[in-house]
């Protein structure tokens, strides 16, 4: 079956969140009552730096169709210097999968604080709705788990 | 002998094309020849062998065997074996055309696979005997005749026809169906032309090679020759020659999760990795040494002591032009060679 | 040059600097040399080669032969010194057992190209002055020897020696070379022209490993792919995904230590550029993070384990070339 590709379409997103900021935040957007998509699935991680390129890849190949990387802001890391590695790390592979041809926008890092819920869940929006335009991951996706 | 002009023979793709998939030795655009399904377009490539061999077509790199279904605490088993449709390859080279019964040796004896069964009965082998061999070539060691290459039907070139034999049943259908396309033809040319093959096989720097230090009865010694250290210590550990070897047969059978099922998949497997027939205790060959020398005693001794002396090589070379570090069959059975 | 090397490994040998050497050992054609170790002059007067196609970086070898008793002689070639140096560097040599020769080197050839000329049943390769004759069973055929030089050495990054004992030969300069030409040009294709690019290659694939196992930075005593534990192991390319996966996470693993030595694309069985890839990380950290050689010195941080306070955001992929 050919998934529908236009309005109906809904993504999966899946986003890694810092435990010591981004989760904090996305938890505060939640206290605040503030909405965000269901699309959006959130695996907490202990540091932004703990996110490997496997991570991400493996995400898309379980059926993500984007993939967001929060973590504290640069400078405000909880182990000091974590998410400037991620950081590095994120740049050359999104620009790596870029290379390959995969949408560009599928893939994006936010630094986001455990205050920020209103921009966590601003910011999860705006990704759910770019990448909504861009309908189901075809590029970088694992033919069997497609759901049939 | 029937035959067909070589600017022919598109006509006679383009026929077969129409009831069954045929697949062709083509130029790809690295200049390197592969099995490639014919349509309108594709060309046949005179290349001596293609890069991949052709027991892809019936040992497949990877391959789903069955899929699960888990609801609550059943599990669904859903078979997802489907009758191959018929299909001919074209130009299999004369070691090629040898590997498909080496494989066979192991498939279709009890208890038979039946993936393999399957893809096997419903082709129909077009074999090409070889005009322009290699230097890497040496087959005439494992009894190979290249200007004779078997299969269902035998095809041979003497530059400006392709002249066609059946030697099978299938080969028979085969033939009756492009009949209207072939014509009687003078074999003169081609038996020189073979002749001339023959003289070119008898010079390759490889015709010397003997099998005589190797077999069955060979094993303890050959198992505990002290050559194998030297032999391997450059060996890389990866699996190229295994994987364009036409008569390499290990495969590993995985389990994925496709996230709302399991998928059970076979792969190629090769000798060289570290995890090749790992075991709950363990892998029991700890060393490269070890791996390295199971890939040849298999070929050498293992094979031929359990299918009646018949070696696991059929001389194709492609190892010999891969291997990375050049390190290969013909180095190893030299170097243990009892003079 | 072969007499001179081999003249100097005696002598070596002779006075107890070393106790072996690790070289190339003569194959049956004219082109299939075997990375050995010697142990006596009589081994080395019989199968020590040097010649155009004695192509394999034998640094790695050293891992293992390094830790061994005794000092071992290992003849490189400038671009191989920089994996060397990377491999010390990551201590995965023992610098103290090795004694190294520089050995120039012009480039070498490729068997590959050769034949991709059509050549089959070569007999003999002779270079004289760049020119070479190949007899065949065929005949005999000439060409200049640039025609057939490998892709990397083509795009030779650099004749200076970053590591060595002694030198056969003058040392050189880095080079300026054109090395990242065809990235920037998949970099200017459309997103989709390059992912057709990329899926075309990939999918050559027959995940044999050799790209993996040959790579002086890829040393790992278990790599993450041949852990089952690791969730991610995948032995074959069953699904496209898994093409690409192995191969970016193989060369993200190296980003930053590869030098760029290329044996990754001379090795693979299936001519899949790989060199491409890692190529495009050493350019987007040149660019992002200043100019980096990875193995061109012991003791400088590598890229991805450095950082500063005001490296661009994720976002700037965004921001550079075609979408």
């Amino acid at each position: 079956m050919q998934v529908n590709e236009n309005k109906d379409f809904e993504p999966v997103i899946v986003a890694f969140c810092c435990n010591w900021c981004s989760y904090a935040g996305a938890d505060l957007s939640g206290t605040n009552r503030l909405n965000y998509p269901a699309n959006v699935k959130i695996i907490r991680v202990p540091c932004s730096c703990r996110v490997n390129p496997m991570f991400i890849l493996r995400a898309f190949q379980k059926g993500a169709d984007g993939v967001i990387l929060c973590g504290c802001h640069p400078g405000d890391c909880h182990y000091t210097s974590g998410n400037y590695y991620a950081r590095r790390r994120m740049t050359l592979l999104f620009s790596m999968l870029d290379f390959l041809g995969i949408e560009r926008d599928r893939t994006r890092v936010e630094w986001v604080s455990a205050a920020e819920g209103a921009k966590f869940a601003a910011t999860m929006n705006e990704f759910v709705e770019s990448v909504k335009k861009l309908g189901p991951n075809r590029r970088l996706e694992d033919l069997r788990c497609r759901k049939q | 002998m029937l035959k067909i002009a070589i600017e022919k023979i598109d006509e006679l793709f383009a026929l077969v094309a129409q009831n069954q998939a045929l697949y062709i030795p083509s130029d790809n655009k690295d200049g390197a020849a592969e099995y490639t399904r014919w349509s309108e377009g594709v060309k046949y490539s005179n290349a001596l062998n293609t890069l991949r061999s052709a027991k892809d077509f019936f040992f497949p790199q990877t391959e789903d065997l069955v899929d699960f279904k888990m609801s609550g605490k059943n599990i669904e088993i859903i078979d997802i074996r489907k009758e191959t449709e018929d299909f001919v390859i074209f130009g299999v080279r004369a070691c090629d055309a040898k590997s498909f019964f080496i494989l066979d040796n192991v498939y279709l004896s009890e208890p038979v696979d039946s993936y393999y069964k399957n893809r096997r009965e419903h082709a129909t082998v077009i074999t090409m005997a070889c005009s322009k061999p290699s230097e890497t070539c040496f087959c005439s060691a494992f009894g190979i005749d290249a200007t004779q290459p078997g299969g269902d039907v035998e095809c041979a070139s003497d530059g400006t026809s392709f002249f066609f034999e059946a030697k099978t049943e299938k080969g028979k259908a085969f033939i009756d169906s492009v009949s209207s396309l072939l014509s009687d033809g003078d074999t003169a040319e081609l038996d020189n032309a073979k002749a001339k093959t023959k003289e070119i096989l008898a010079k390759l720097p490889l015709a010397e090679l003997s099998t005589e230090s190797f077999g069955a009865d060979k094993l303890t010694e050959l198992f505990n020759s002290d050559k194998w250290a030297g032999l391997s210590e450059s060996c890389l550990a990866c699996g190229t020659c295994t994987f364009v070897c036409p008569t390499c047969q290990c495969y590993d059978i995985k389990d994925f999760d496709t996230g709302h099922g399991i998928k059970r998949y076979r792969c190629w497997d090769s000798c060289m990795y570290s995890d090749f027939t790992k075991m709950a205790h363990g892998n029991p060959r700890l060393t490269q040494l070890e791996r390295f020398r199971q890939r040849f005693m298999h070929k050498l001794v293992y094979y031929p002591a359990n299918y009646d002396g018949v070696f696991g090589c059929v001389g194709c070379g492609r190892c010999l032009a891969k291997c990375p570090i050049s390190m290969n069959i013909v180095k190893v059975m030299k170097a243990l060679e009892v003079k | 040059m072969q007499k001179a090397i081999i003249e100097r490994a005696k002598q070596l040998l002779a006075d107890g600097t070393v106790t072996r050497v690790i070289g190339w050992k003569k194959g049956d054609f004219a082109y299939d040399s075997t990375p050995a170790v010697f142990n006596s002059a009589e081994e080395l007067d019989k199968d020590f080669i040097f010649d155009d196609f004695t192509a394999s970086n034998v640094s790695k070898y050293l891992i293992k032969e390094s830790q061994k008793e005794g000092k071992v002689l290992v003849f490189l070639k400038p671009c191989d010194t920089y994996s060397f140096n990377q491999l010390v560097k990551e201590h995965r040599i023992n610098r103290e057992n090795v004694y190294i020769v520089g050995i120039e080197c012009y480039g070498k050839l490729d068997i590959e190209k050769i034949r991709a000329k059509g050549i089959s049943g070569i007999q003999s390769v002779t270079n004289n002055d760049g020119t070479l004759t190949i007899e065949t069973l065929y005949g005999t055929e000439t060409m200049p020897a640039y025609e057939v030089m490998a892709e990397r050495c083509l795009s030779c990054k650099s004749k200076k020696y970053v590591a060595y004992d002694e030198l056969i030969g003058d040392d050189g300069e880095v080079m300026d070379s054109n090395r990242f030409d065809m990235v920037a040009q998949l970099e200017a294709m459309s997103s989709e022209e390059r992912y057709n690019f990329w899926r075309e290659q990939l999918s050559k694939c027959i995940r044999c490993n050799a790209c993996r196992n040959v790579c002086p930075a890829c040393s790992c005593e278990r790599c993450v792919f041949d852990n089952d534990n690791s969730g991610i192991a995948n032995k074959a390319p069953a699904d496209s995904f898994e093409e690409n996966m192995f191969h970016i996470i193989r060369a993200f693993h190296v980003a930053g230590r590869c030098t760029d030595c290329g044996e990754c694309s001379r090795v693979c069985p299936q001519s899949i550029p790989l060199h491409l890839l890692n190529r495009k990380f050493i350019k987007d950290i040149n660019e992002l993070y200043g100019e980096y050689q990875a193995g061109a010195d012991t003791d400088s941080r590598a890229p991805l384990t450095n950082y500063t306070q005001g490296d661009c955001e994720p976002s700037v992929v965004h921001e550079r070339g075609v979408e």
